[in-house]
């Protein structure tokens, strides 16, 4: 199946970028992270990485062309797969007899078109086959419906033949956004809750130790520090379109989460914001210039927070298997101190739990904590139509004896620009 | 095969039939004269074939007919039409393609058709008719009546098979159809001579074990005559005649063709000329004392006046409605 | 109800309508004395007499114009062909007489007549032998054109084309002849321009008539066994006039076809079919028609190439894959 090049928006403000040259030509092979072209964008020369393996076709956009983002200026096909790849041009099926094998020329594939290149012919790669792949191609019936629940074709993808957007890609959608949290691990049923004892009103539970720090600290938390909270809902479409793609990369080495995701995120976003990544000390503040991130782990009979150090400096992947080793080791207790202290900043997620929004609770001397909520297909406002996209609720608690309103938000919209748009991490 | 024309007593019936054919006769010459003109003047479009030269052969036989009887044409079938009494004004609508046209304007000059008249049609394609004409044979012998149909096509039809798979049907099954064969002598540009191995067509009547006459078609009495022996055979028995009437087509084959040119001399057709089937008659009634010029004039004007009077009538018709065109494509 | 092959069925409805209308006649080779080259016109000449059960030469081109005739002069003539490839010597009188009259006569002499007899390829008869000849004939105005896949539709479609004051062409099937259903006793009309659902189903509909009725019914069985797929079978029955209303509403309820037909695929009924869905299904449409044809040569003598020339339950179940995204 093809997989459409785009004008790719290689800084959070661009609009448009000129193509200046090509570093592949069509026909080339191409994997994925090949650089493709040289792109100047409002900021810099950047690279336009390839995001399949295959070759390169279609070529529409020349060298000191500008295009806008979004605008398709390539194609990388499948080895073998036809540029006019399509029903008209589609091998008809083949019945063997005997020996010999029978082209079924009747079926279907019109064999006039099969042999003389006239009408019906596969369009001869250029011009007019690069305008066709810009199409969303779409059955008419999707089309309707797509029209009639105000879906974006262009989010879907096609399972059709060439990339066609049927009604099945549409009634999975529908399905998708009527699930609870697609992407939270809900496929496990939700346990029903069972009282232990129904017979007894109620359970007297001796404090332990890790509950009795909880009180102690939290009580410090929300009684003196003076919280405030910023809400911000994120598109989450690219970065579920990112993380897919880097999955189908990994492959066997193992799945990144969203939560991996968005710790790195976050800790690239405070990169920006040191204004938020700091410890009030009664007497000063302390600005940190590492990253080291709390996140917030559910365990049996409570909740620890143990730290990714550095996690502005690591790759995703490495983020993934330590945050997956440290969840592990809180939830079997075997978290040494050094792996729960020093966090700069913490993020707590409920995503998999279907909260949409929530507070989270300050960890002191920390002077921030990011409630993430669960991602949700919902319709949105996409230029003039309403469109179905996955969304993600973030709320930031912050002390405001550190950051004040407008320094808690701009690192809130630091945060959204990049989840948005995953490739601004590159900058 | 030719029989001998029997000795005419003049009574007065047979003059007024005379004066009556030669009525239909300058009808159909100033009729056509005027489709001519009307034709040069762009009132008339595609197909126009003119029978000029011809009259003799229409108006002689169609006076053997019964008004049950039915009639059955190729596309040169103006005279014909005029002949079996379809009103001149609504042929030349026809002609001028007009909702009053005595096919509502959907015909044309090659598909005159006239029911009350059972003038079953002009059909375009040569020889296509041919079985028709056996199939309303057919239909007048399954229901046991004693019409005849008479049947006209050109001399270039009897190389068509339809010709011969119609001939052969309607000796078999004894069908009333008088089939005549006006022989112009040329399939458009084609001198029939060329083009046909046997050039008497009566004698292809053999094959089909059928009557036969060959019959001088500038004769008006003779074709009168010989119809009327074929009507007769016909109505007795339900035998099928073949008619082959040799006569003259003194204009092109159709309007847009020459007159004369790469296919036949100018001097053949004016040889030809002098053996115009109405001067043929007027010399008779004049030497038979019956028609004077005075009279003639007299009939010529009126002939004119009909044409007249049709073509004003055609030019004040209306077009057909627009919503005339997809009537007709299927009866109810 | 009495179970009849579609040869009685034609028999019954002729018999019927000879004995209800005295204009009525039949018309072809080898009808009366013969008893019919397939048998449908059997005991018919001894019933009717050699006026009305006629013999003919072979002469298709002529004794098809002489029933035009006798249907000018109002007769309701029946010409049989013993195939439809050879009435292909009668087209000048079909298309140029039967079809044209009414309209070139400005309305005043309609044509009752019925052309009928097998059409489309029987079994390893060669090229001359086997042809479809729907396409042509459905695209002419001034016709009507039936093709009955089952007994019913045969007698039902036969008797109202005797009845209809046009000419109307009857499509059999020498593979149909022998085919047995269960067949109304009496008066049983099926209105010309309607199509019947022959299966009901739900996720593409197979439109189909005559012979490749059976076809789609067979592709329908296995996709329901091995695929799971509802097909709905659509028996157009009549292909001039097309019951569009028919397709439309199946379209609109499956959202994908598949058209199944004798003929060649080069403008044939299916291209028909698929203008129309295309036209006036749009937004309904979830896969491109897809068609199951001949193929687009001249049918093989060879028994193998001949099946291979053939629509196929299997081609017709392949090209379902297709529309529904499958394979």
């Amino acid at each position: 199946m093809a997989t459409m090049v785009y004008m790719e928006a290689l800084s959070p403000t661009m609009e448009e970028g000129r193509l200046v040259k090509w570093l592949k030509q069509e026909g080339d092979p191409v994997n994925v992270g090949d650089a493709l072209a040289e792109v100047e964008t409002d900021k810099a020369v950047m690279e336009l990485t390839a995001r399949a393996d295959g070759v390169l076709r279609q070529v529409s956009v020349a060298a000191g062309e500008t295009v806008p983002v979004g605008h398709v200026v390539a194609a990388i096909l499948a080895p073998g797969e036809g540029v006019g790849e399509g029903p008209a041009a589609a091998r008809p099926p083949t019945v063997t007899v005997g020996n010999e094998k029978w082209e079924t020329a009747n079926v279907a594939a019109a064999p006039a078109a099969a042999r003389a290149p006239a009408a019906g012919a596969p369009v001869p790669v250029g011009v007019a086959a690069a305008a066709e792949a810009a199409r969303v191609k779409a059955s008419p019936l999707a089309r309707r419906i797509a029209n009639e629940t105000g879906v974006d074709l262009k989010l879907l993808q096609g399972s059709g033949p060439g990339g066609r957007v049927i009604k099945r890609d549409l009634e999975r959608a529908a399905a998708l956004a009527s699930a609870p949290a697609a992407t939270a691990p809900a496929a496990e049923p939700f346990p029903v809750p069972r009282f232990p004892s129904p017979e007894r009103p109620y359970e007297d539970v001796p404090l332990t130790q890790i509950r009795k720090t909880i009180a102690k600290r939290l009580v410090t938390s929300l009684g003196p520090i003076p919280h405030y909270f910023l809400t911000a809902e994120v598109d989450m479409e690219r970065a579920a379109e990112a993380r897919e793609a880097l999955n189908r990369q990994l492959g066997e080495q193992g799945k990144l989460s969203f939560n991996d995701i968005i710790i790195k995120t976050t800790a690239l976003a405070l990169t920006k914001h040191r204004a938020c990544n700091a410890w009030f000390q009664e007497d000063h503040i302390r600005y940190w210039n590492e990253v080291h991130l709390g996140m917030a782990v559910a365990v049996e009979d409570g909740l620890i927070t143990p730290v990714i150090r550095n996690a502005d400096r690591k790759s995703l992947a490495e983020i993934g298997r330590e945050a997956r080793a440290l969840a592990e080791q809180a939830r079997s207790r075997r978290l040494q101190p050094a792996d729960y202290t020093g966090a700069t900043f913490s993020v707590s997620n409920l995503g998999m739990f279907d909260i949409d929004q929530f507070t989270a609770v300050i960890n002191p001397p920390e002077a921030g904590i990011l409630a993430v909520g669960s991602i949700v297909p919902k319709p949105v406002g996409v230029d003039d139509r309403v469109a179905v996209r996955r969304r993600m609720r973030v709320t930031l608690s912050c002390d405001h004896r550190v950051i004040d309103g407008a320094t808690g938000a701009a690192f809130l919209q630091t945060l959204k620009q990049m989840l948005e748009n995953p490739l601004a991490m590159l900058l | 095969m030719t029989t001998a024309t029997a000795p005419a007593s003049k009574d007065g019936a047979q003059v007024e039939l005379q004066r009556r054919m030669l009525r239909q006769m300058l009808l159909i010459r100033r009729f056509e004269e005027k489709a001519a003109e009307s034709y040069a003047l762009g009132k008339i479009g595609g197909f126009c074939h003119l029978y000029i030269g011809q009259e003799a052969v229409a108006v002689g036989s169609l006076a053997a007919l019964r008004d049950d009887d039915y009639v059955i044409s190729s596309y040169r079938e103006h005279g014909q039409a005029l002949a079996r009494g379809i009103p001149a004004t609504a042929v030349m609508a026809e002609l001028f393609g007009k909702a009053t046209g005595c096919s509502k304007g959907k015909g044309g000059s090659m598909h005159l058709f006239d029911a009350s008249k059972r003038f079953m049609g002009g059909h375009g394609i040569v020889g296509g008719h041919i079985p028709l004409a056996a199939g309303l044979g057919f239909a007048i012998r399954y229901r046991g009546g004693d019409q005849v149909c008479l049947c006209f096509f050109g001399e270039a039809a009897v190389n068509i098979g339809a010709f011969h798979e119609a001939l052969n049907m309607a000796s078999v099954y004894k069908l009333p159809v008088i089939f005549c064969c006006e022989n112009n002598h040329y399939g458009m540009g084609t001198a029939f001579d060329r083009v046909a191995a046997v050039t008497d067509v009566v004698e292809h009547a053999c094959s089909y074990d059928m009557a036969a006459e060959l019959v001088n078609g500038m004769d008006v009495s003779a074709v009168y005559e010989a119809t009327q022996r074929a009507v007769r055979r016909a109505r007795s028995g339900g035998h099928p005649t073949l008619l082959e009437v040799r006569t003259y087509r003194f204009m092109g084959h159709s309007m847009s063709d020459p007159l004369h040119g790469v296919y036949r001399t100018k001097e053949e057709v004016e040889e030809q000329k002098k053996r115009d089937p109405i001067s043929h008659l007027v010399l008779a009634l004049k030497e038979e004392g019956v028609l004077d010029d005075a009279a003639l004039e007299a009939l010529d004007q009126e002939a004119r006046a009909v044409v007249e009077e049709a073509v004003k009538f055609a030019e004040a018709s209306p077009d057909p409605d627009p919503s005339e065109l997809g009537t007709h494509v299927l009866a109810d | 109800m009495p179970t009849l092959t579609y040869r009685d069925a034609l028999n019954q409805a002729l018999r019927e309508e000879m004995q209800r209308d005295t204009n009525v006649f039949l018309m072809g080779e080898e009808v009366g004395l013969y008893q019919g080259a397939y048998k449908v016109s059997r005991g018919l000449l001894e019933e009717f007499g050699p006026m009305r059960v006629v013999d003919t030469p072979i002469a298709e081109l002529g004794f098809a114009g002489l029933g035009v005739g006798a249907a000018m002069a109002g007769l309701r003539p029946v010409i049989e062909f013993m195939t439809w490839n050879f009435a292909v010597l009668a087209l000048d009188q079909i298309v140029n007489s039967a079809a044209k009259i009414l309209y070139e006569s400005g309305g005043q002499i309609p044509i009752p007549i019925v052309f009928r007899g097998p059409n489309g390829a029987a079994l390893q008869l060669a090229a001359q032998h086997s042809q479809a000849w729907e396409a042509w004939l459905a695209h002419i105005p001034g016709l009507k054109v039936v093709a009955p896949a089952t007994p019913a539709d045969a007698k039902g479609l036969l008797k109202s084309a005797i009845r209809d004051n046009n000419p109307v062409i009857v499509l059999e099937g020498e593979m149909l002849y022998n085919t047995m259903g269960e067949v109304p006793d009496g008066e049983y009309l099926v209105p010309i321009g309607k199509a019947d659902v022959k299966r009901d189903g739900r996720d593409v509909t197979l439109l189909c008539h005559s012979k490749t009725v059976t076809t789609a019914l067979k592709a329908a069985e296995l996709l329901a066994g091995q695929e799971g797929v509802s097909a709905e079978v659509l028996d157009l029955r009549s292909l001039r006039p097309l019951d569009e209303a028919a397709i439309l509403a199946s379209l609109r309820k499956t959202n994908r076809a598949v058209v199944v037909e004798e003929g060649w695929p080069h403008c044939g009924i299916g291209a028909q079919v698929v203008d129309l869905i295309q036209r006036d299904a749009f937004d309904h449409l979830d896969a491109p028609v897809l068609r199951v044809t001949q193929a687009d040569v001249p049918l093989p003598y060879n028994k193998q190439l001949e099946r291979l020339a053939k629509p196929s339950p299997d081609k017709v179940v392949a090209a379902v894959r297709r529309v529904l995204y499958l394979d």
